[in-house]
């Protein structure tokens, strides 16, 4: 097993792209590392993209905020601009794991793991997030919802790296939030999770909403979250979001929940995920864990 | 393949090692620099044993390869007492019997720590939610946190001194 810590992205896409047999990058490695211990994995080459300025920084001005694929749960939690423009997506990253795992996990990570129950990735769909791809053929971004295309299976061709995700300003009167279901209250990965982002006007009527649901599918999802749309996120509208967000589930049934458990558990932390989003775009402050 | 050069500081001492990229930052620590106090639990990040800190950054070296260490400056539970003075938490361990087999206890201590230079005067919940990544079979936790909270009054009252 080779390791290689290029400085630079295409000199990390050059290394990818060379290596004949199934390369693997190595941000945190709090997945990757697990994986190869227990012998699921056994790469011929590992690279570490610690050491690309770009991917290790986080960035909020007045164009949007940069998220380096590299960047730790500890880094995000500390960093607060971008705790006070997105929360919820600071939130979810800081659920992975614990206290040591945060020193090291990445939402870079979280989303190229390709794990369906990944808790960074529905509070990065909600907030609109667009993922960085750089390979041998040039940049693309990619919705966050399009990366991953099923359980361990993602959108990505052969030399092609998440470098880091681009997120919205924080709109006007706008909030996020992001809820999981765990049956204990830390180290648990999610039976449901739940991301949701709304924009109101002036008035508290809502103009804008996204929603995204975790474990419930062979891969994260957007849910249609239209029913807030219009309303000043009423009991009637969270009603509805609540039926949207049952609906749209197709899970399995495992160790964590039944089927009918996890469709159920979507729609209370849809209309619990999507209060704290409105109580937010209303300007209340305040965490939820 | 040729094994990598590693340069690092351990505790604050300069220490050079070779190493496999196969090689954990916890495999180098026990089995080629002797330093056996950070302790193997799950090996998958989940048990806390092997806590160790990373340019001040609480981390499981298990989940680290011992390559990555190269110009890091790793710290580990050997760096705790200084001579035969052991640190504040450490007495407050023995005093509260806050370990009974021993092999979570150099895990915890290091990781409260961390906790303790980020947080001097942490509440019981923040103290529980920042070890929930370390497990301890043995004591049922209440007097792990009973020494922590009692090592971090002493140590702002010897602050405030």
């Amino acid at each position: 097993m080779r390791y290689e810590a290029p400085e630079t992205i295409e000199k990390a896409c050059q290394l990818l792209a060379a290596e004949a047999g199934q390369a693997r990058i190595l941000a945190g490695g709090t997945d990757l590392l697990v994986q190869i211990k227990t012998d699921v994995l056994d790469p011929p080459l590992i690279i570490d993209i610690k050491r690309i300025t770009e991917m290790r920084k986080i960035t909020v001005d007045a164009s949007g905020c940069w998220i380096g694929a590299a960047v730790t749960g500890a880094e995000l939690k500390e960093h607060a601009p971008l705790r006070a423009a997105w929360p919820g997506v600071v939130e979810a990253a800081n659920l992975i794991g614990s206290t040591q795992v945060q020193g090291r996990a990445t939402m870079g990570g979280n989303l190229c793991n390709g794990s369906p129950a990944a808790d960074s990735v529905p509070a990065l769909i909600a907030a609109g997030a667009k993922a960085l791809i750089v390979g041998p053929s040039g940049r693309r971004e990619l919705p966050v919802e399009d990366v991953m295309i099923g359980v361990r299976k993602l959108a990505l061709t052969k030399g092609e790296i998440v470098t880091g995700f681009v997120l919205p300003l924080r709109p006007k009167h706008g909030g996020d939030a992001y809820l999981r279901f765990i049956p204990r209250t830390e180290m648990d990965i999610a039976v449901v999770g739940c991301g949701v982002s709304l924009v109101l006007d002036a008035a508290g009527v809502c103009t804008a909403a996204r929603m995204s649901l975790g474990a419930v599918a062979e891969r994260p999802l957007l849910v249609d979250a239209s029913a807030l749309i219009g309303t000043k996120v009423d009991a009637a509208a969270l009603d509805k979001l609540a039926a949207a967000a049952s609906v749209a589930c197709r899970p399995i049934d495992d160790k964590r929940g039944t089927k009918e458990f996890r469709v159920k558990v979507a729609g209370v932390l849809a209309r619990r995920t999507a209060q704290i989003a409105l109580d937010r775009a209303h300007g209340k402050t305040g965490t939820t864990h | 393949m040729a094994k990598h050069h590693v340069q690092t500081t351990v505790n604050g001492d300069p220490i050079e090692f070779l190493c496999d990229t196969s090689e954990t930052l916890l495999d180098v620590l026990r089995n080629q620099l002797n330093m056996t106090g950070t302790k193997e639990g799950c090996s998958t990040g989940d048990c806390g044993a092997c806590s160790v800190t990373v340019d001040g950054r609480l981390v499981c070296a298990c989940l680290m390869l011992g390559v990555e260490a190269n110009g890091k400056k790793v710290g580990t539970i050997e760096g705790l007492a200084r001579g035969d003075t052991l640190h504040p938490l450490q007495q407050k361990f023995l005093e509260h019997a806050a370990l009974q087999c021993g092999v979570c206890t150099p895990g915890f201590l290091v990781a409260a720590k961390s906790l303790l230079e980020t947080n001097p005067d942490p509440t019981e919940t923040e103290v529980r939610y920042y070890l929930a990544g370390n497990l301890c079979r043995c004591t049922g936790y209440d007097k792990i946190v009973r020494a922590v909270m009692d090592a971090a009054k002493d140590m702002r009252g010897s602050k405030a001194a």
